[in-house]
């Protein structure tokens, strides 16, 4: 199984997740985070604070959900993604 | 509310002046202050979103109460007209950035967004600055707020080439805006008000009522400190961009305050129409044009709304609409 990492600027956290879920995962979780990247702080509070959102998909999936975010994100939007192989219990529970 | 005193004839110079010194603007600048000095005052979104709900439900619930008491008649022609004005503005101001100030069409339409949408806090503060001055005015005002809010934003992303799958973008939008707390309260307040009458009313004045203006003043303290950090983008705006930002609100203000007049609005009324059409959006439209536009530049749509353009018509603006609307008026 592949634990995919994704830190987004807040506006376009929802649509993300909706990607997430269009391109197989079956869940995700969702933390609010702070921090610094090659776009700066964000700090307005009125866009809401960076969303870290991690799921655990079958490694097709994460594979399709990189390919996404390269296409529909990266250019313009505060976004990153990273990915660990990981091990779970019930896996069955992934798709 | 008595820091103004109300006074037929004021000279603008007085209306300045009174509007500088009075709590809800000094606190403005208290802000500014606390961003310049790098002060550890800090709100907790908490209390920000907590004192919004309560401004909006309040100014929402005063307007419908009033209208409960006497039906108002051109109520639908000034909506109409409202809703016209928020979608033409853009109209204008896109030209003048793409060829004038020979912006990127995604810069200039994300900027004529702004403009064409309205600011809800600028709204308040023209409200409150009536109520010092003892001007009446329509109780249905806080409807014209919500039907200028969405056209001006929609006719804006309209006037650049959209990208192939944008289709999704509406529908966010539509949603963004319509069921957006602003819209939804302001709406809910004036139905809730305009039920409960007058004298249902009169059991929550003290809370919904009274401290109106106090409560501004906080929200205002950290408007200071959200709008002053927009500052250091400033410099990099460009010479055009704030040339604009002044300009611009005064030209769509006279032509609300005559479009008000066209409509027979009595002269509060009239200015507020003024106050909305000069004020650029800072909250609706840049969440929508982050998403709907994003090769736009945030730092050049927030510095012009937020940086400049609010600033400068919850100090200035504001006295000067009044003054307009006085001259249209006769006073």
């Amino acid at each position: 199984m592949t634990r995919v990492t994704i830190i987004a600027e807040a506006v376009v956290a929802e649509r993300i997740i909706e990607d997430l879920l269009r391109l197989g995962a079956s869940g995700y979780t969702r933390t609010e985070a702070e921090g610094r990247g090659s776009r700066g702080v964000r700090a307005s509070e009125w866009e809401g604070k960076n969303q870290k959102i991690e799921t655990v998909v079958r490694p097709a999936v994460a594979e399709a959900v990189f390919d996404h975010l390269v296409q529909d994100y990266f250019e313009h939007f505060a976004v990153i993604a990273y990915a660990h192989p990981v091990e779970v219990v019930r896996g069955e529970k992934y798709g | 509310m008595d820091w103004l005193i109300s006074h037929a004839a004021m000279s603008t110079a007085e209306l300045l002046r009174l509007n500088l010194f009075s709590p809800v603007i000094l606190c403005f600048f208290l802000g500014v202050a606390a961003t310049l000095v790098r002060s550890d005052l800090k709100f907790p979104d908490a209390l920000y979103q907590g004192l919004s709900i309560y401004l909006l439900l309040a100014i929402g619930l005063k307007g419908g109460a009033a209208l409960s008491a006497s039906a108002e008649a051109g109520l639908w022609l000034v909506l109409a007209a409202g809703l016209v004005l928020g979608a033409a503005i853009p109209l204008w101001c896109y030209p003048v950035l793409r060829w004038l100030g020979r912006f990127k069409p995604e810069d200039a339409a994300a900027v004529a967004a702004h403009y064409g949408s309205v600011s809800v806090v600028t709204f308040l503060a023209a409200i409150a600055f009536l109520r010092a001055m003892n001007e009446p005015f329509e109780g249905y005002l806080p409807a014209l707020v919500a039907v200028m809010e969405v056209p001006g934003i929609a006719v804006a992303l309209l006037l650049v080439p959209r990208p192939a799958g944008s289709g999704r973008v509406w529908g966010e939008t539509l949603h963004t805006v319509l069921a957006g707390k602003s819209v939804f309260l302001l709406l809910g307040g004036l139905f809730v008000g305009m039920l409960a009458g007058e004298r249902g009313m009169e059991k929550v004045d003290a809370f919904f009522v009274a401290p109106f203006a106090g409560v501004l003043c906080l929200f205002l303290l950290e408007m200071g400190m959200v709008a002053s950090r927009r500052f250091g983008d400033l410099r990099r705006a460009g010479l055009f961009l704030i040339v604009f930002a002044l300009l611009m609100p005064l030209l769509n203000g006279a032509v609300g305050i005559g479009l008000g007049w066209l409509c027979d609005l009595s002269r509060g009324g009239a200015f507020v129409l003024g106050v909305l059409a000069a004020s650029a959006s800072y909250i609706a439209a840049p969440a929508t044009v982050r998403l709907a536009l994003p090769a736009a530049s945030p730092a050049i749509y927030l510095t012009a709304s937020l940086g400049i353009t609010f600033p400068f018509n919850l100090t200035v603006g504001i006295p000067l609409y009044f003054a307009l609307s006085g001259w249209l008026y006769g006073v």
